[in-house]
């Protein structure tokens, strides 16, 4: 077994915290495993989805008729095909869906088609006549701020401030946050630093497009397959979309191949249905990857000020950010995240911050991995270490002296309880890695993050076979291993061998309400879920074999996989094992299971530190990576394997936002780099190995201890990376990406002295 | 426009199939044959998703047309393990978990198995150069390395 | 009476002031409360709101329960990735 990651752990467990391989693997390295566009269907038509070429258009005119009479057209739709939906958090994702009377971006659909092949339906797109008026545009987040910007919504008013504006704008709202008196604290600091930062739009960049097969009877019935990070959220926003009922449209969820937040909500499951409803057969629709790039969510680019006021010794007296999210053209970014997570880390008497959610024309943005939550680190944590280095104190030791701690009172409100910041500082100060030597135009950076996790709606069905075997069934799509991980919860908590657990993601209409894979829910709220109903299963275990002792339920323990009589006065009898149960259930009362259905709460925050080396060429200013830690605080690692993956994932999205990735816009507004050639996400010979140290301080609010860790890990790596470049090449950059031309210029800059 | 009768040998299987001139052998493996294992995640080359074995050297499956196959071998992920015991690379992934997702799986088993054939011996960096056209945006491909390192270390011992 | 403290953008909704105390004994009746008194409240509150209390964080959870001496936070709705 490979054992990479150093963990420290408290309790014991049988099961937890080993790497058995995962139930879906042999599925997954023989090709049999079955993503979003593996599904058939007979009789099914392919659809395509025509787009917006311009970034603002009203759209005067669409003729369908010449594609609607040529042979092999089933079905065309447009936005007369969608009603706008009842459901007010609906709206927004009905004209994403389909334009309406204006399209908003470069990319956004306008009709959709359905024939009996991908050439006669690409044949058809070609015959859809659509008349635009071109509208001025905005991209750019502070530009759309301006006055005198071209708005998108002439309906849109600030939320957040009173009186109510009277005049449209691009600012969808403001939000606001903080405490103490930040004026008075900078007036108690001896230095105080001031910068503003920029980061461009990234995507999630997985490497499944988004892909469905939607099939929908003249009943009403429908099916739907799709990959998704959360089917019953499909079902219920499909169903609002077309006006079925929930019961009516069952969802099945494929594997996914990945999401990070991109597949949190719809954008092609509503076309495929309303096609298929039309047609009268199944529909299958799948995205090309100029699609994804051009019309799914990237994740916001933002333009933010921070200012940090600190004593001589170290001590911070004042922080304040004013952060401005563009997400795209509906309301909707994540600067509330970005505003409440800015200074999480610390320790602060005196704080505030301010967002403001932008729309530009541009797609609109979809959650990505702590969305938010990155951009405002990277500016934050540029600025500590730049206040570290102007009162000569250890950028480590500067996080400690300030760290949140139990009993913070953090910058969005609440008081911590334990957290394991100070633990992750800690350990990075005493690692091999922070005592290394590095070279010439080597520099060593580090940083914080932190990120919310999340419970919710969860619930699970655990079944014993007759064979003393267990199924267990959740409602969340398995994104990078959790399967393995409710095996391993399931079979601890019943004190089987793993083998005997099969864990199934069931459809919508086999367990109530999940809540979508978001939020680093899954191994803790799915977790707690699993653990409940084998707990449930093994209080009917112990009856059943009370009933055949004839003794009391009372008397009767389950220990090590057994129900054996609770103490001596409860009589001898020889113990029986979940099998031994299991068949003879049929004559005992029936079949044996477990449920869970709740909202889990109790999930606790997570908190992480980055430690990276990197080289700088002079000559060309392409920065290498050359070592890479990640430090975070898991508080139960149910599977490392897993959990050091999410780490390391993290981790090098984190090093392509920082150095490579970026959304290119035209003057025309159009995307310039819709592909994997000119939007280059990292690839193997860009990374080091990322080591990881898994830390594990337990969460209270779950039994086992666990904490999300799925993250965390992509809020440091901005800052921490542009740190190490900072201590490599003497300059500090506060735009991102930090690509070759943008470092050589500023290496020249400064060698000129500029 | 007629089809093109195309007659070649997939997995060792002597097939034949029909497709359109500007087909490309991706969309005839997935579409026409039911041999989904292989994925699309771009569609123009970038991301090796698509990675099958043509006449015994790497390709992209999306920058071949289906038509080139005639008269050639194609090994697909489908034909990697024989009957069900694994190759040692499909064995290696599960065990270091070099998968999360797994979309990306099938083109980095393929590519693996493609520089293993010619070299048992690479080094970290060859590694990480030969599979810099396969794209996994899950793994930060640390364990990905790890187990095909691993994989050769074994096949060579063995 | 709970202490609840609003997130700044709440304040001018809710008279100017971002501490509030209030009879509640759980989530639910917390969020009638603040309604009743702070109308305007209305449409920020059923845009999706998280209520931490004591540090915990609830995102839709009515009966979740609220000791008088509780920390409870109101804060914007969370979401992830
Ligand atoms: S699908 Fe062929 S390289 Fe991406
Ligand atoms: S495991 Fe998801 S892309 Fe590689």
């Amino acid at each position: 077994m490979p054992d990479q990651g150093q963990i420290a752990t408290k309790r014991k467990f049988k099961l937890v915290g080993t790497r058995p391989v995962r139930p879906d693997g042999v599925d997954k390295v023989t090709g049999r495993a079955r993503f979003g566009a593996d599904m058939t269907a007979p009789g099914m038509l392919h659809a395509l989805i025509l787009r917006s070429p311009h970034a603002h258009a009203r759209i005067k005119s669409i003729d369908t008729s010449r594609a609607e009479r040529l042979p092999g057209v089933k079905a065309v739709v447009t936005r007369d095909d969608f009603a706008l939906p009842e459901r007010r958090d609906l709206v927004d994702i009905c004209y994403n869906v389909m334009a309406r009377e204006k399209a908003l971006y470069d990319g956004h659909a306008v009709a959709a088609v359905a024939a009996v092949s991908k050439p006669v339906a690409r044949e058809a797109l070609r015959r859809i006549k659509v008349v635009y008026e071109i509208l001025p545009h905005v991209t750019d987040v502070d530009e759309a701020m301006k006055p005198n910007a071209p708005i998108l919504h002439k309906d849109m008013r600030t939320k957040g401030i009173d009186p109510k504006p009277s005049k449209a704008s691009n600012v969808a709202r403001q939000w606001e946050f903080g405490h103490g008196d930040v004026d008075r604290g900078f007036t108690e600091a001896d230095i105080v630093v001031e910068r503003t930062f920029k980061t461009a739009a990234t995507h999630q960049g997985y490497i499944e497009p988004h892909a469905c097969l939607a099939s929908v009877g003249s009943d009403g019935q429908g099916d739907l397959w799709c990959c998704t990070q959360g089917h019953y959220m499909v079902r219920n926003a499909c169903a609002g979309l077309l006006g079925m009922k929930v019961s009516q449209l069952r969802v099945t969820a494929s594997e996914i191949g990945g999401g990070f937040g991109g597949k949190t909500t719809v954008f092609i499951e509503p076309v495929a249905l309303a096609l298929s409803r039309k047609a009268g057969r199944p529909v299958k629709l799948v995205m090309s990857r100029n699609e994804v790039f051009r019309a799914t969510g990237p994740t916001a680019s933002s333009s933010t000020d921070v200012k940090i006021g600190v004593k001589k010794n170290g001590q911070i007296t004042a922080a304040k950010a004013v952060l401005r999210y563009q997400g795209g053209a509906f309301a909707g970014s994540p600067v509330q995240f970005g505003a409440m997570t800015a200074f999480a880390c610390y320790d602060l008497k005196n704080v505030q911050t301010i967002g403001y959610d932008v729309v530009t024309n541009r797609p609109k943005q979809a959650a990505y991995r702590a969305p938010g939550a990155p951009l405002a680190a990277f500016a934050i944590e540029s600025v500590i270490d730049e206040l570290a280095t102007k009162i000569r104190m250890d950028p480590l030791e500067f996080r400690l002296l300030n760290a949140a701690r139990e009993g913070t009172k953090s910058s969005y409100g609440p008081t911590f309880g334990p957290i394991g910041l100070e633990a992750t500082l800690e350990e990075s100060k005493g690692h091999p890695h922070h005592l290394a030597p590095l070279g010439p135009n080597q520099g060593r950076g580090v940083a914080c993050g932190f990120w919310f996790n999340f419970g919710g709606n969860t619930c699970v069905s655990l079944n014993i076979g007759e064979d003393g075997t267990v199924c267990l069934s959740v409602g969340n799509p398995d994104i990078g291993g959790s399967r393995a991980s409710m095996c391993l919860m399931a079979a601890e908590e019943l004190g089987v061998p793993y083998e005997r657990v099969r864990t199934i993601i069931a459809d919508t209409a086999a367990l109530g309400y999940n809540e979508v894979t978001d939020g680093s829910r899954v191994t803790f709220a799915v977790g707690m879920a699993t653990i409940k109903a084998a707990q449930a299963a093994k209080v009917k275990l112990c009856e059943r074999a009370a009933k055949i002792w004839d003794i009391s339920p009372e008397a009767v323990v389950w220990e090590d996989g057994h129900a054996r009589p609770a103490g001596a006065n409860a009589g001898t009898f020889k113990p029986m094992s979940l099998a031994d149960i299991a068949a003879v259930a049929g004559s005992t009362g029936g079949p044996i299971a477990g449920h869970s259905e709740a909202n889990a709460d109790g999930a606790g925050v997570s908190f992480a530190t980055h430690m990276v080396d990197v080289e700088v060429d002079p000559e060309t200013g392409r920065v290498t990576v050359l070592r890479y830690t990640v430090f975070q605080d898991a508080g139960k690692a149910i599977h490392p394997s897993y959990v050091e993956g999410q780490f390391q994932g993290g981790a090098a999205q984190g090093v392509g936002w920082a150095l490579n990735e970026e959304y290119i816009y035209g003057e025309d507004g159009r995307l310039q780099n819709a592909g994997f050639l000119d939007y280059r996400i990292p690839v193997a010979s860009d990374l080091p190995f990322i080591d990881t140290v898994i830390l594990e301080i337990p969460n209270p609010g779950h039994p086992y201890g666990v904490r999300g860790v799925g993250e965390t890990s992509i809020v440091p790596p901005l800052a921490a990376i542009a740190n190490a470049v900072s201590a490599a090449a003497g300059v500090r950059h506060t735009q991102l990406p930090m690509s070759p031309p943008r470092i050589l210029k500023s290496i020249m800059e400064k060698r000129d002295g500029v | 426009m007629s089809q093109i009768p195309v007659t070649t040998t997939i997995n060792g299987d002597a097939t034949e199939f029909l497709c359109e001139a500007d087909e490309t052998l991706l969309d005839v493996l997935r579409d026409r044959l039911e041999l989904s294992g292989t994925k699309e995640g771009c569609g123009t080359g970038d991301c090796g998703a698509c990675s099958v074995m043509l006449d015994g050297r790497l390709v992209c499956s999306c920058l071949v047309l289906g038509a080139e196959a005639e008269g050639r071998e194609v090994e697909t992920i489908e034909g990697m393990a024989e009957g069900d015991t694994l190759h040692p690379l499909q064995k290696k992934f599960l065990e270091h978990a070099a998968l999360q997702c797994g979309v990306c799986t099938p083109g980095f088993l393929i590519a693996a198995k493609a520089l293993l054939e010619t070299n048992l011996d690479p080094t970290e960096t060859e590694v990480r150069y030969w599979l810099a056209g396969n794209l996994c945006r899950c793994t930060g491909y640390d364990k990905i390395v790890r187990a095909v390192l691993d994989t050769a270390a074994e096949m060579r011992s063995a | 009476m709970v202490k609840v403290v609003l997130w700044g953008s709440l304040k001018q909704a809710a008279g100017g002031k971002t501490e509030l105390n209030l009879e509640a004994k759980n989530v639910r009746e917390l969020l009638d409360r603040l309604v009743e008194q702070y109308p305007k409240l209305e449409g920020h509150l059923d845009q999706g709101v998280s209520v931490s209390i004591d540090g915990v964080l609830f995102r839709d959870a009515w009966f979740a329960p609220i000791k008088p001496d509780s920390e409870v936070y109101l804060l914007p709705r969370l979401a992830g990735g």
